[in-house]
């Protein structure tokens, strides 16, 4: 049961957004520039790295929708996600994304972590500065989804067939489109 | 010296912001609505509540800057010092304290928030949106100290440049940069 009486039928955070549209605007639009927006990493990579650190955090919720996303971007590849979860080290990914996926398990941990080696040991494997911007802030973020979505009890599905269609409409749409099928006007206007 | 080549002479999250405008739109948003626009908690409540979550996170820009914020508002700083170091012999309300005992374990994780934290705090009056701002202004606290830290940005020592600072985000809230490049 969730701590406070969100909107029912609707899991994880969209139950919170649904509760709050005006704060689901931003929190909406952070993530789909982040995720979805153009950038010189693929969605794919991006959401690896948003489903390694909700992984970190323990966030069921996230771990299972990011990773039904990324999924979605990489051929349905799910053996590949559950790798990078369990050590990204050994998965099939560029040696780039290795690197940053190092930055933003630091990141998790506290953003003082993250040490001048570790953003040259990126560069060193082609990383550039937006990318490295948008590796910290893409861990910085899922820090904050992931408390929202725990810290409000929310309703977390444990059925994966949820996750994995939700996951491949989301990678097609995006989040923006996606959420106006329940969410109220003012979450996209103001 | 920050770990990417942000803007020179721009503090702490500004220099985050001007490096990626894209981003900053939306974070700017969010601080706004949740910190200053109108709410049945006060703005110097909601920026003792981002204050305390930010020293917990041991984020010198975010906890100094949103302390002057919050001082800014009260007209005084003794209290921010004190919600900082033991926020239950504050003078605060008694909701208050009950929020900030919710915003100290979202910080430690979200999973830490316990029923009895909630029932706490409607005991003593929180309303379901202010246990929910609560949880968000404590899990996006969470976001912006980690990526002011993450990037290495320049964090000034001057308690003058941070006094400015909170005179102008007490007045003016998040939606404009409050350090402009010099």
């Amino acid at each position: 049961m969730p701590h406070i009486k969100l909107p029912e039928g609707l899991p994880g955070i969209r139950g919170a957004m649904a509760f709050r549209p005006e704060t689901a605007k931003p929190l909406n639009e952070l993530v789909e520039v982040l995720l979805c927006g153009p950038s010189t990493l693929t969605p794919g990579e991006r959401e690896l790295i948003a489903t390694y650190v909700s992984y970190l955090n323990d966030c069921h919720y996230c771990q299972s929708c990011h990773g039904a996303i990324a999924a979605a971007h990489l051929d349905g590849d799910e053996a590949l996600v559950k790798q990078v979860k369990a050590d990204f080290q050994h998965a099939a990914v560029s040696e780039k994304l290795k690197a940053l996926l190092v930055i933003a398990g630091k990141v998790q941990r506290g953003g003082k972590n993250v040490a001048p080696e570790d953003v040259a040991a990126a560069r060193s494997q082609g990383a550039t500065d937006l990318e490295i911007h948008d590796t910290v802030l893409i861990a910085a973020a899922f820090c904050m989804y992931n408390r929202y979505v725990d810290g409000l009890g929310t309703a977390q599905p444990q059925d994966e067939a949820l996750y994995r269609e939700r996951g491949k409409q989301v990678a097609r749409e995006g989040y923006i489109s996606v959420s106006k099928t329940y969410l109220p006007a003012e979450a996209f206007a103001r | 010296m920050a770990h990417i080549a942000l803007p020179e002479e721009l503090p702490g999250i500004s220099a985050g912001f001007a490096f990626r405008p894209e981003t900053a739109k939306p974070m700017r948003e969010l601080a706004h609505i949740l910190l200053h626009e109108p709410g049945s908690l006060t703005p110097g409540e909601r920026e003792l509540i981002a204050t305390y979550v930010s020293s917990q996170n041991d984020c010198y820009f975010c906890q100094t800057s949103h302390g002057a914020a919050a001082a800014a508002h009260l007209g005084e700083e003794q209290t921010v010092k004190q919600v900082k170091t033991d926020f239950e012999s504050a003078p605060v309300t008694p909701k208050l304290k009950a929020l900030l005992a919710i915003a100290g374990k979202v910080q430690q994780g979200g999973k830490r928030v316990m029923p009895e934290d909630i029932a706490q705090a409607r005991s003593r009056g929180a309303t379901d949106l202010e246990i929910h701002d609560t949880v968000l202004i404590a899990a996006a606290f969470c976001m912006y100290n980690r990526y002011v830290d993450g990037l290495g940005t320049w964090q000034p020592e001057n308690p003058q440049v941070y006094a400015q600072m909170g005179q102008h985000l007490a007045q003016h809230g998040y939606l404009r940069p409050s350090s402009k490049r010099s």
